[in-house]
């Protein structure tokens, strides 16, 4: 447990004392802010619409703004990720480090819960930027707040499952630019799975389509904690983890 | 301290160990010899548990490395060929993490991170990015990161490696200092350190051990037969080195005689004896009753350069052999 802390201070650091938190935090927080300052502005035209026509609906904010929202971090999310992972072990190859984990008395499985650990921080500290604008609806609107934790706790799933996906792809190079690229094709492959089922309803289909990462957080959008999305990303963080430690294992045989 | 038996290691085309064993007693320096290539980082990974062997066992500080990885990897400390450092990280901060991995904490984490910077000269770049850092001081760093948790056996991948000459003595003192308390392995293929820094060597070439024995053993071993260096003058002023050559020849015991150098009135000779004869004084006499000078005999040691490229086949040997039969081959 120790050791998992000392892996994911570092590498914490390493994010922070390196411009690629920087860059990240600050491109998610343009991106964000815009996508935020559109979905107010479409709410408030539709709701100042919907006045004039004399038939004042009570719209909600969490049904119309925070919603979609959650939906779009989560798409956007997909890119962000392979920038994230991408150098967690390719660096350690490339710069001979890895032999100092290797061959301190520290776990393989420490090193890469540690990282992990590391790489879901700073993802939450991105989500900590969307939190800001969030505020602003709470402090003009009255929203309901747990429909929104729970997105934000979907959000942290389905990253940690990509995220120890890309842990995984960044222990098979040494290249940093190869691991970004193959992990953000896998990201993005994960994410349109779901457009099978748009047009086709076979058993195939259902099963791609139940293998996308985007289709699991749609309930977790609407505020429902449903189990069976909960165990599909937690079982993709284990699948991911699981593979980073054969592929260092085997690295070691190999190499 | 350190026991292999049997170690071999197989790349999927590659032998790259085969067969070694040797063992290397608590406080001794040893040195791992042999050209690029020879498996030296090989084992060395094997010793430290980077890399499994394929056969044959290790046991290192009396843990086996497959069995025990954990024990044998809090015993060592480590210095890889290129020193494992993050170039984002200040000198005391990464010192500070090693500590750390190797389960060290507190206070006693700090004092020995000073002590340690100090002891390997990098005190006065502790607050320095490493990445800015010169070779020299990153491989000092490097140095001090493998003693930093006061292992029972270090091991040193060319240690000494892109450092300028003065920081090499600075090293090789300081490995000279830190035996005694840890038993020290370092390759190297320079052959002046492991003279200078060794008290044993491991000649390794091939994947296979040619030699292990103590320098001095080693130097004396590989001469086997005496060797000797003479320097004649002529007393009255010409002198042929023809006839200087063809006495000495004639003294007993002596096989062979090489003309140096010739200059002046000076002739210089190289004398080898048949094994085990000493003939040191009859040549001598020889020389001062033919009525020339001698201005200088002395024994020549051979280097362990010499011995090195005799063992790894430089030119006389093809395959490496037994160092015992290398000694026959070469005084008949």
């Amino acid at each position: 447990m120790r050791n998992i802390w000392v892996i994911a201070q570092k590498e914490v650091n390493s994010y922070f004392v390196s411009p690629i938190a920087y860059l990240l935090l600050t491109m998610f927080a343009v991106i964000f802010g815009f996508f935020f300052w559109n979905s107010v502005g479409y709410f408030n035209a539709a709701s100042l619409q919907s006045q004039m026509g004399g038939q004042a609906m009570p719209m909600s904010v969490n049904e119309y703004v925070i919603r979609p929202l959650l939906s779009n971090i989560s798409v956007v999310g997909l890119f962000f990720i392979p920038m994230i992972t991408m150098r967690l072990f390719a660096e350690e190859k490339r710069m001979g480090t890895i032999e100092l984990l290797a061959t301190s008395p520290i776990r393989d499985i420490e090193v890469i819960i540690g990282k992990w650990l590391s790489a879901v921080i700073l993802y939450a500290v991105m989500m900590l930027f969307s939190a800001i604008n969030f505020a602003f609806l709470f402090r003009y609107g009255n929203p309901d707040w747990k429909p929104l934790a729970i997105g934000y706790l979907g959000l942290l799933l389905q990253a940690g499952g990509l995220l120890a996906i890309g842990t995984f792809i960044s222990t098979l190079t040494r290249n940093q630019i190869i691991a970004g690229a193959a992990t953000f094709g896998v990201c993005l492959l994960l994410w349109v799975l779901e457009w099978v089922s748009g047009y086709e309803t076979a058993t195939w289909a259902k099963v791609l389509a139940y293998m996308s990462v985007i289709t699991h957080f749609d309930s977790f959008s609407k505020g429902v904690l449903d189990t069976k999305d909960a165990i599909f990303y937690l079982s993709m963080i284990f699948l991911g983890l699981f593979l980073t430690s054969r592929s260092l294992e085997s690295l070691r045989w190999r190499s | 301290m350190i026991t292999v038996q049997g170690l071999t290691k197989r790349y999927a085309r590659t032998l790259a160990v085969d067969h070694i064993s040797f063992e290397v007693k608590k406080g001794q320096i040893v040195g791992f010899l042999g050209p690029n290539g020879a498996g030296k980082t090989t084992t060395m990974r094997i010793l430290t548990c980077f890399l499994p062997p394929s056969e044959g066992s290790a046991n290192v500080a009396g843990f086996d490395v497959l069995e025990q990885p954990m024990e044998v990897k809090k015993r060592i400390g480590y210095l890889p060929e290129t020193p494992p450092v993050y170039q984002e990280m200040e000198v005391q901060e990464y010192l500070t993490f090693v500590g750390k991995l190797k389960g060290m904490s507190g206070q006693s984490l700090a004092n020995r991170v000073t002590e340690v910077a100090g002891r390997c000269a990098v005190a006065d770049v502790r607050t320095k990015l490493i990445g800015k850092l010169s070779k020299g001081y990153r491989q000092r760093v490097g140095l001090a990161q493998a003693i930093i948790h006061n292992p029972e056996v270090l091991i040193l991948d060319e240690p000494t490696a892109g450092l300028d000459p003065k920081q090499i003595n600075e090293t090789r003192d300081l490995i000279r200092s830190l035996a005694g308390d840890h038993t020290i392995i370092l390759s190297t293929h320079i052959l002046p350190e492991v003279e200078q820094t060794c008290e044993q060597v491991l000649i390794i070439n091939k994947g296979k051990l040619v030699a292990t024995d103590s320098v001095h053993n080693l130097q004396a071993r590989a001469r086997g037969a005496e060797s000797v260096v003479l320097e004649v003058e002529g007393r009255n002023g010409s002198l042929d080195a023809q006839t200087i050559q063809h006495r000495l020849e004639t003294v007993n015991g002596v096989s062979r005689v090489l003309l140096k150098d010739f200059r002046d009135n000076r002739s210089v000779f190289e004398v080898e004896s048949l094994k085990d004869r000493f003939i040191r004084g009859d040549l001598a006499r020889a020389i001062v009753e033919s009525g020339w000078n001698l201005n200088e005999l002395r024994p020549s040691a051979m280097s362990l350069e010499e011995i090195f490229l005799q063992l790894t086949g430089g030119e006389k040997i093809e395959e490496p052999l037994p160092a015992e039969a290398v000694v026959q081959g070469e005084s008949q």
